[in-house]
C-alpha cells in the first residue's frame, strides 16, 4: 500500500534540498548538477545502478562527500561544514561482524554524544533501547553478539541505532540487501510504520518491484537524476532503459506496477533450439 | 599458632625496596597495556605498540642530545608520530595502517641509532629501553607512571562511548556528532605516553606483546566489549604483578617473565574457547544446529 502522504513541495515543508550539486570524492565526480526536494513526511526510494551515486547522494546529505558545486541543505540549514543530526543506517557489508559488542552496546551508540560524560548510559536511555527493540521485534535479544543474529535481525539492530535519538530524517543505505523475500517486506512494511509515524525517510535500494509496491516516491539516478515521481509513472521501459541501460519490460497486475526481467539472449533455449518458449 | 610454611619466602622479595617499586609499576604498567590493547586490536593496528616503542627509542635519543626531559620528550616524539601514522591511513586510505606504522616508526628508530652510533658515549644507557630494566624503576618513574595512569583512566572513563563509537565504525560515528578527529587524536596522545612508561618495564622490543596479547585473551573469552576491556585490563595487571614475582623467583628478565606469562594465558583461552565452542555445537544437536542464523553456523563451521 502507498503511503497516503502527498508529495508536498512547499519551501517550508523541505526537509531536504539539493541544488544544483556536482559532488564526488576528491577530485573525482560521481553526481552532476543534481537537484532534489524530499518534503517532511516523504518515503523516497533512490534507484540506479551500481556506480550511479545513490549512495553518494545520501552521503552528501551527511556531508560526507566534496561539493564540487551547488549546495545542499538539511531542515533548512547549508551544510557548511555542519553535520545534520539524522539517523542513519549503513549498508550491513561494512560493518565488522567481529568487533565484540552485543545488539544492546550497538543500540546505546546511538546516544554516545547524548547521555551526559560518564562512560555508562543513563537508565532513560537504556529503556528507551529496549521500547525500541522490541518495537522492532528483536527485544529478546539485547545481549546476543551481532553476529549471531540473522540478516534481518541485524538491519533492525542498526535501524535501533538510528532511532533512539529521535531523528525527524532517517538516511538508509540499502537496507534490502542480502535479506528474503519475508525480512524485506517485513522491514519495508517497519519502515513504512515509522513513516506514518512523522519520520523522513530516504532509502536507496537495487529492488524494484519492493519500491513500487510500498513506496509513494522514487528518483531514478545515473550520475545525474534521470526521473522522478511515483513508480507507476517513473517505472517505464524508457526510463528505466535510461537509468540502468538496460531493457526492461513493466507489467501493471492488479493495480500494481511490475519490472520484468527479458530472458538472457544465449541461454539455454537457445542452445536447444527452442528459443521463444516459455513455461 | 605459626606462619603456613613458605610464606615467609613468598613475601621476601617485599623486603627489597627496588622489587616493591618494580612490582607496583609492572601492575600499573600491564594494566594500561591491557586497557589500551583493546582499542589497539579493535583497530586492527597490533603492531602500533611495537612501532611506537621504537619511534619513541628514536625520540629519547634526540631528548637525551637536547639535553631535554626523557618522558617529555619521547612522549611527545611518540604523540607525534602517532599522529602521523593517523593521518598519513587518513589521507592515502591506500597506505595501510601497518604500512604507515612500518615506515615512519622505523624512520624514528633508524634516527636513534643514528644518533648512537654518532654519539657512541651514550650507548649503554638505552640498553634499559629496548630490553627493560624493572629493577631500576625509581620514584621518579613510579611518579610518571602513576601520571599516565590517572590520565589514561580519567580520558577512557569521559570518553568510553566515543571511544568505543570510533573504533567500531569511525565514519558513521562521525554522521552521529562524534567528534571522531578528537578522539582520535586524544587516542594518540594516551598510547605515547602509555607506550613511553612502559619502556622501563618491558622494553621496547617485548612491549607489544603486552599490549596484544590481554585483549587477544579477553576476546576468546567474551563477545562484549565491556566486558573485554574489564577482562584486558584486569590480565593486564595481574600478569605484571605476577610476572615480576615469578621472574624473582626463577632469575628471568622482568619483561620476558610477564610476556611469557600472559602467553600462557592465551594458549590457556585458545584451548578454553576451543572446549566451548565443541561442547556448545554438542548441546545445539543437528536440528538446532539447522535452525541457527547463516552468519553463527558459518563461524561454527570454521571452527
Amino acid at each position: 500500500m502507498l503511503h497516503p502522504t502527498p508529495h508536498e513541495l512547499g519551501p517550508e515543508q523541505n526537509i531536504v534540498e539539493v541544488r544544483n550539486l556536482t559532488c564526488g570524492y576528491g577530485p573525482a565526480v560521481v553526481l552532476e548538477n543534481v537537484s532534489l526536494r524530499v518534503a517532511g513526511g516523504d518515503f523516497v526510494g533512490l534507484l540506479g545502478p551500481s556506480g550511479s551515486g545513490k549512495t553518494t547522494l545520501l552521503r552528501a546529505l551527511l556531508g560526507a562527500v566534496t561539493y564540487h558545486a551547488g549546495e545542499v541543505s538539511v531542515y533548512g540549514q547549508k551544510l557548511n561544514g555542519h553535520l545534520p543530526r539524522v539517523g542513519y543506517v549503513p549498508q550491513v557489508e561494512t560493518v565488522d561482524w567481529n568487533f565484540p559488542v552485543t545488539v544492546e552496546e550497538v543500540v546505546m551508540m546511538g546516544c554516545a554524544m547524548g547521555g551526559g560524560l560518564l562512560p555508562w548510559n543513563r537508565r532513560e536511555d537504556r529503556e528507551r533501547a529496549r521500547d525500541i527493540l522490541s518495537r522492532l521485534g528483536i527485544g529478546d535479544l539485547s545481549r546476543r553478539h551481532i553476529r549471531q543474529l540473522s540478516g534481518g535481525q541485524q538491519q533492525r539492530v542498526f535501524l535501533a541505532r538510528a532511532l533512539i535519538s529521535s531523528p525527524r530524517l532517517l538516511l538508509l543505505d540499502e537496507p534490502t540487501a542480502g535479506v528474503d523475500i519475508k525480512t524485506r517486506d517485513d522491514l519495508l512494511h517497519l519502515l513504512d510504520e515509522l513513516n506514518h509515524q512523522g519520520v523522513t525517510v530516504i532509502m536507496t535500494t537495487h529492488e524494484l518491484n519492493a519500491v513500487a509496491a510500498h513506496l509513494a516516491w522514487v528518483v531514478c539516478i545515473n550520475k545525474r537524476i534521470v526521473a522522478e515521481g511515483a513508480p507507476s509513472e517513473v517505472f517505464t521501459p524508457e526510463i528505466l532503459e535510461r537509468t540502468y541501460g538496460a531493457s526492461m519490460p513493466i507489467i501493471k497486475h492488479d493495480g500494481m506496477t511490475l519490472v520484468g526481467e527479458r530472458p538472457h539472449q544465449i541461454g539455454r533455449h537457445d542452445r536447444s533450439g527452442r528459443s521463444g518458449d516459455h513455461v | 599458632m605459626t606462619d603456613p610454611v613458605g610464606a615467609a619466602t613468598m613475601f621476601e622479595p617485599f623486603e627489597y625496596e627496588f622489587f616493591t617499586r618494580g612490582i607496583i609499576a609492572a601492575t600499573m604498567v600491564g594494566g594500561l597495556c591491557g586497557l589500551m590493547g583493546v582499542y589497539i586490536v579493535l583497530r586492527k593496528m597490533s603492531y602500533i605498540g611495537h612501532g611506537l616503542s621504537h619511534a619513541i627509542f628514536g625520540g629519547a635519543v634526540v631528548s637525551y642530545v637536547m639535553s631535554f626531559n626523557f618522558y617529555i620528550g619521547a612522549s611527545l616524539w611518540g604523540f607525534l608520530s602517532a599522529l602521523l601514522i593517523n593521518a598519513t591511513t587518513r589521507r592515502r586510505p591506500t597506505i595501510g595502517a601497518d604500512a604507515a606504522i612500518g615506515i615512519i616508526t622505523t624512520a624514528s628508530f633508524a634516527l636513534g641509532v643514528a644518533l648512537i652510533s654518532r654519539y657512541r658515549t651514550f650507548t649503554r644507557s638505552f640498553d634499559a629501553a629496548l630490553f627493560g630494566n624493572i629493577l631500576a624503576v625509581d620514584e621518579r618513574d613510579l611518579l610518571a607512571i602513576a601520571a599516565v595512569t590517572a590520565f589514561t583512566i580519567a580520558a577512557v572513563f569521559f570518553a568510553y562511548r566515543q571511544l568505543l563509537f570510533t573504533t567500531f565504525d569511525p565514519e558513521v560515528a562521525r554522521f552521529y556528532g562524534v567528534p571522531t578527529s578528537w578522539i582520535d587524536t586524544l587516542f594518540a596522545l594516551v598510547l605515547a605516553a602509555v607506550v613511553v612508561v612502559s619502556l622501563q618495564v618491558m622494553g621496547a622490543t617485548l612491549i607489544a606483546a603486552a599490549l596484544v596479547v590481554p585483549p587477544i585473551v579477553a576476546r576468546l573469552l567474551t563477545d562484549s566489549f565491556h566486558r573485554m576491556v574489564f577482562i584486558s585490563t584486569t590480565l593486564g595487571a595481574i600478569g605484571g604483578f605476577a610476572g615480576i614475582w615469578i621472574s624473582y623467583y626463577i632469575d628471568v628478565a622482568s619483561g620476558a617473565s610477564i610476556v611469557l606469562l600472559l602467553t600462557a594465558c592465551f594458549a590457556g583461552a585458545m584451548l578454553y574457547a576451543s572446549i566451548r565452542d565443541r561442547l556448545a555445537n554438542v548441546s545445539l544437536g543437528g536440528k538446532a544446529l539447522a535452525e541457527r542464523p547463516a552468519a553463527a553456523r558459518q563461524e561454527s563451521e570454521l571452527h
